[in-house]
Formats: C-alpha cells, structure tokens, sequence
C-alpha cells in the first residue's frame, strides 16, 4: 500500500458546518476518488480550529497550507493546483492584514498569537470521530498513568497542585472540589460532566465536544476513579446534535477498546457514562437545578448546603465539572501539576478558552494564558474593531458579567480581577461593542434573557428581574424621569442580595456596570431623550436633508411602509409617522441627504 | 387550543417509547425528547398519555414540558424559522433581521403561519457566532443575514 502523502483536514465545527463544509468534505472525496488518489490523499473532518470568522477552513498537511472561505466549487482547483501541480492556490490563502506572509500556517495568523492551547489542544488536529487519532496524540495515557501509579488520593493532590478552578464560571478550585466528593462515605457515586452551554455568545463546550469529545471521557473516568464514582453522566443541551452524535461514538469506541466499561485496562475499575439531555433552560448551568433536570424534572435550584458532593443525583454525591475543565485534566496529569501552575496569574493557573464574537475583526475561539490583557485579546488576537470603529466596552460573562470599558483594557485578565473591574470570567463569553452600541439597550437586552430564562421558583428573580426590564425599557423609549435611575439602582441591589441562585443573583450586573461605567448615556435618554448610540428606535428619526437630495427616488422605492412621499427631482420627506425607523433609506442614498436625529 | 384526538396507533406508538425508557418517571425529559421528534410537538392528549404511562401526574408532565423552550405544544411550521438572538447576532443586527421576518411572513414569534408553510422562533446561539447574524430555516444555517436577504430565503421556500 502507497503511503498517504497528504491530509486534508477540513473543519466540521459547528460554524464551518452551516457554511457547508460537509459539502466540501464530500467535493473532495469525490475529487479524489476521480484521479484515483485515494492511496495518497486522507481528507479528515475535524473540529474547530479557532476562525470562525473565515470559515469553512482547509488545511493542507504537510505543508500547513491555510485555505480560508472555501467552497465546495473551490475543491477540484485545489487538488488540480496545489497537489497535481504543486502550486498554492493563492485566492483562497489567509491573508494576514498587515502581513504578507500568508497561507503559511498558525503560528503566523494574527488570531494565533499570544495563544496556548491545552484545553482545545487536538481541536482541529484529530478526527473526532477516530479513538486512534485521539490516542496517537497521548490520549488515554493520563488515564493510564493515574490507574497505575496513582492513589486517589495523590491523584487529587496533583490536581489540587496544578491549581485548576472550574472554568464554567464560578471558578471553585476543582481539585478540592474532588476532595470533598472523596471524603463523603456513600454506596453510590456519580460524576456529571456539565455540557449545558448556555451562555448566548459561547461555545467553547462545544467545540471541545465536537473536536476532541475523548478528552473529556478520559477526565471524567479520572475523576471516577479518584471521587470513587463507577458511574458518569454527561448533560448536553439537546440543541448540540452534531457534538451528541461525536460524544456516543467516542463512547462507543472507548467502550471497546477497554477505556470504558469493567475492567479498564486490568486495573478491576469500573466506569461507564450515559447521556442526558438538558430541552433548553439557561438556569440548568447551576449544579442543582441541573441535577433535577437529569431526575426528569423542571430544572429548578436548591438552597445550598447540601452541596451536591453531598447529597446530588439521586441523593447520592455528586461531582459536578464543566466541558472545558474536563478538557485540561489528561494534560495536567501529562505534563505536571507544576506545569500548569506555571502559567497564568497567582491565583488563576493555565488558561481560558474565550468565544470572541460582536465587532470584532477576528471572530472565533481563542485560548490564551491567564493574566493577558483585554488590550492583547481585543487587538492583537482579534485584529481590533470592525471598520475601523472606536471600541466601547467588551462585556465578559454574559449575562451575569459586565461591561468593562478602555480603563480595564489594561488588566491582566484573571478570576479575581474581573469580579474586582465588576464583571466575572463566567463561563467564556466575550462580546465585543463599538460606539454604535447603546449600553443601555445591551443591559436591556440582557435582562430580557434573564427574565425569559428565570426559573420562577423565587419572587426576587421572576418578579425584579421582569420590573427592571421594565424600567429599562420606559428608558430606551424616552419615558422614564430621573427618579427611575435610583430605583433601577435601588432593585438590582435587592434582586442581587435576595435571589436564591446563581442566576438572580447575578442578573442585575449588566445594569449595574452599565450604570457604573457609561451613567452618562442613561442621563441622556432621560433627561435629552437621546440615544447617542443611534440605537433606540423610540428616541430618533430618519431625517432628509433637502439640498443633499437630489430627488433619486432610489429611498422611497427602498422604504418598505411606504413612508418617503416626493417627485422625481425634488427633495423627498419622510412621513414621522408611517417610519418604521429600518434605516433602509439611509443605507441606499448614495448622495448623503438621509441622516438620524 | 383546539382539541385533538390521538389514533389508537399513535397511542400505542407513545407507550412504546415509554417503555424503552422502563416506564421510568426519571426519564420523563428523554421521553419527551422522543415523543416530539415523532410528533412534532407535544399537544396536552399525548401528555395524558405519557403521565398515564410514567405514572406521574399530568400537571408534573405539563410543568415539564412548559418549562423547557426546547418542548412546544404548539405544531411548527412546515420551514420552522428561527433566529439566533445570541449576544454575537444581537450586537450584528439580529433584531432588524427578526423585524423583517415577521414583516414578511406577517406572523409574531410563536406563531405559525395560516398556510402552515412557516413558523417564527428565536433562539439563543447555535454556536455558529462567526457567521453572526444567523437564521435557521430547519436544520439549514444561513450566516451573515441581512434585513435585505429576507425576502430571498422565505422565496426559497416558495413562498
């Protein structure tokens, strides 16, 4: 048999996925089957490389060649020029702004540097749906190594020395975490990987899960093995079809390669894991509520104490762990305790996988070191803002964070320093807006979410939340007087302290930061009823300016209501009343005369 | 909500997929999860069903199935349309794409339009934020959507 030469692999993350890269995958094939070069050429799919912004994404092997924005018609070029011929076909290649050294692989690409990648290490290299590849790259040895030579014991001491907090959010040193699960006597024992990834704007779990699902069962069969669970459960949001689909192939095969099961690997440990599907609802990210979603029932928290390594799934201890912490145990127990405690800040070790995303150059899944600034992952990884427009605030956590704005650009970025700036690191959000957003429109917009996922079971989540909303909205709407302010401040204060959960107490924070950093643009739509954002419909007009306009007519017939009267040649009005306030007009006038007041 | 009556094969249908869950009362979401993929969307009778068949009550089955966006008790449409509202589209102009949804189809979001032929939903990120602002039509992913697209994607399901 010839030996293969080349590897294609093209991305199947979820982003690559909707810009066709089945299709692509299947063009290849077809290609290559054509010119009889099934003996030379392997085409992998793989899970997501990080650019989501250029996808779908190609990549040549050996000569890590970066094809970006291909399509299916591009597949026949590209074997025809870059294999047959040897020639790069330079249309496709990335092209680093600034920097005319392209194509050539990543560590060159503006979105790459300054990374580090553990937790995503085999995304984009390995076929998801292969154990060998995963295997091939180290996978399973940690596992291995901690059934072997381990104690439980001194498994969790090296956990508890690499310095690893949970990366859901809540940032709990995981190592303790284990520990205490360990420490409770109990005949049962579950260990439950939290995939329910709700955040609007992240998506690193699923890229993990749809890129490398195997490390994420090998950490869970550790952390088996050292809180003394025979049984795992991984709780994926039913909308993830794509990462479900690769997480029970890689359990199937684990399962037959001995990795799952009885017996792993002759050691007389047991340990198998089944899936749970959560139907959508935000609050089911918090560990008890999702502990009775996985009992069938309506995904409401609990007071804590009993914390769940008590008293969790079917009353039995339960240890809880999110997708991307998952993602760095095989490595630690790998490379070292003192390894990973060697990057990152004092109290915040390794990395942070973020989904960078909003008006931001570089759009994608980044994984840098704690203790980077905001000003590194804003521009240099993310290439700065869109059009060249003036960055505003980037708001980190979703909706449980903040805002945080140019003077926390210089912050390295770590647990402890978001709460500090008034924001969190939540679970790895990072939207990025311009000066064309309104923030308080954005904190409107994220307590809408918050009112539509509140749970309902305590009254300061279901009933503050929907009157801070309210208030929110008589503000982006011009009607709300100056002592709405106070008692916007005075209820997020209230719903904070009182709420029962994660999620209420957490909710008023885009409020609160909003308030704390841009104070002046709530001043403005209350007192000058003005939206300096042009961004609150309520607040503005579409005006036309008669002596720019030349009488086109190109507007009026553009304007969906019918709303732009005037004769051919002549200035055109538009009718205050009819306008939808679209903006439709002003993107088709060629000549200026269009403008919002 | 107009009454509908269940054909005793259906019926069976549903006791089936309780059955493969063991008539467990704990697996009632995956149940749900099964019923609606065969369904389409979970209408009270076949709540009754399952209550029966898991031996809870209804009003646990309703509490359930009310309190998960992903469960309906509404049938979609033929072309269910739904847009990302994710902090990513939202900050890209989701909102205008949605206005211009509901312009065209003349449908609020929940509904489903008096042909059949679409639905309106939103939704909170499909992870796709790349392609920000993105509408779902089924399982199909249109990326970077523009109020001015609309028109073209309903005309693609010749409408």
């Amino acid at each position: 048999m010839a030996k293969i030469k080349f590897h294609f692999l093209v991305c199947g993350g979820a982003g690559c996925q909707a810009a066709k890269s089945e299709a692509i995958l299947k063009n290849f094939q077809d290609v290559i089957m054509e010119r009889k070069l099934e003996t030379e050429i392997q085409v992998i799919k793989t899970g997501c490389f990080g650019f989501c912004g250029d996808g779908p994404i190609v990549k040549m092997m050996p000569d890590n060649t970066f094809y970006t924005k291909v399509t299916p018609e591009d597949c026949a070029e590209i074997i025809e020029q870059h294999i047959v011929k040897g020639i790069k076909v330079s249309r496709l290649l990335y092209q680093d702004s600034g920097n005319h050294e392209n194509g050539s692989g990543f560590k060159t690409r503006g979105l790459h540097k300054k990374q580090i990648r553990i937790a995503l290490r085999n995304c984009g290299f390995i076929n998801p749906e292969n154990i060998e590849d995963y295997i091939a790259r180290d996978g399973y040895q940690a596992l291995g190594k901690v059934l072997t030579e381990l104690t439980p014991e001194a498994t969790i001491e090296i956990l508890k020395k690499s310095g690893l907090r949970g990366r859901g959010g809540g940032g709990f040193p995981t190592g303790l975490k284990w520990e205490i699960t360990r420490n409770v006597k109990a005949d049962q024992k579950y260990v439950v990987c939290n995939a329910d990834e709700g955040d609007p704007g992240a998506f690193m779990d699923r890229s993990v899960l749809e890129g490398d699902p195997h490390t994420v069962l090998e950490a869970m069969a550790i952390n088996g093995y050292s809180t003394g669970a025979d049984k795992g459960v991984v709780y994926i949001r039913a909308e993830y079809p794509l990462a479900i689909e690769r997480l029970k192939i890689a359990m199937k095969q684990a399962r037959e390669y001995g990795l799952l099961g009885n017996d792993i690997l002759g050691t007389g440990f047991n340990f198998d894991i089944e899936i749970r599907y959560g139907a959508g609802a935000f609050v089911c990210g918090e560990e008890t509520a999702l502990i009775h979603s996985m009992e069938g029932l309506r995904g409401e928290p609990t007071v804590k104490p009993p914390f769940p390594s008590e008293s969790g799934f079917l009353g039995k201890p339960t240890n809880v762990n999110n997708v991307e912490t998952y993602a760095n145990i095989p490595a630690i127990f790998l490379k070292g305790a003192e390894w990973f405690a060697g990057i990152g800040t004092e109290k915040s070790k390794g990395t942070k996988v973020f989904a960078l995303a909003g008006k931001i150059n570089n759009v994608g899944l980044i994984e840098v070191p704690m203790g980077i600034t905001l000003r590194e992952v804003i521009y240099e990884i993310g290439g700065g803002i869109k059009n060249d427009r003036k960055f505003k605030a980037v708001q980190t956590g979703g909706p449980s964070g903040g805002m945080l704005t140019e003077k926390d650009l210089d912050t390295p970025i770590d647990y402890d320093n978001l709460i500090a700036a008034g924001s969190m690191m939540g679970s790895g959000g990072m939207i990025v807006m311009d000066e064309d957003d309104c923030m308080v429109a954005m904190a409107k917009f994220y307590l809408e979410f918050t009112v539509e996922e509140s749970c309902g079971k305590c009254s300061p989540c279901r009933i503050g939340n929907k009157r801070l909303f309210e208030m929110l909205e008589k503000v982006t709407k011009g009607q709300a007087i100056m002592e709405d302010l106070d008692k916007l401040r005075n209820l997020s204060n209230v719903i904070k302290d009182t709420s029962l959960c994660g999620l209420g107490q957490t909710s008023p924070n885009p409020v609160l930061s909003s308030m704390d950093n841009f104070y002046h643009e709530y001043l403005e739509h209350v007192g000058d009823k003005k939206c300096r954002a042009g961004n609150c419909k309520s607040l503005m007009q579409y005006i036309i300016l008669a002596e720019n306009c030349i009488g086109c007519t190109l507007c009026a017939r553009n304007c969906p209501v019918d709303a732009i009267a005037g004769e051919r040649k002549q200035a055109h009005l538009i009718d205050q009343e009819k306008c939808i306030k679209c903006g439709a007009c002003m993107d088709k006038c060629k000549f200026n005369a269009i403008f919002i007041k | 909500m107009a009454k509908i009556k269940l054909s005793e094969k259906k019926i069976e249908e549903l006791k089936e997929v309780c059955k493969s869950f063991n008539n467990d009362k704990g697996e009632l979401i995956n149940v749900l999860h099964k019923a609606q993929s065969i369904f389409g969307y979970l209408p009270a009778e076949l709540q009754e069903v399952i209550a029966k068949e898991l031996n809870v009550s209804v009003a646990h089955v309703y509490g359930v199935v009310t309190f998960y966006s992903f469960f309906t008790m509404t049938p979609k449409g033929e072309h269910p349309i739904s847009i990302c509202l994710g902090t990513a589209c939202y900050v890209r102009g989701a909102e205008k794409v949605l206005e211009e949804f509901k312009r065209v189809l003349k449908i609020q979001v929940g509904e489903t339009s008096a042909d059949g032929k679409f639905s309106l939903s939103c939704l909170r990120c499909v992870g796709a934020c790349g392609l920000a602002p993105v509408v779902l039509v089924g399982e199909k992913v249109y990326g970077r959507v523009s109020p001015e697209g609309v028109k073209d994607i309903v005309a693609e399901y010749g409408n």
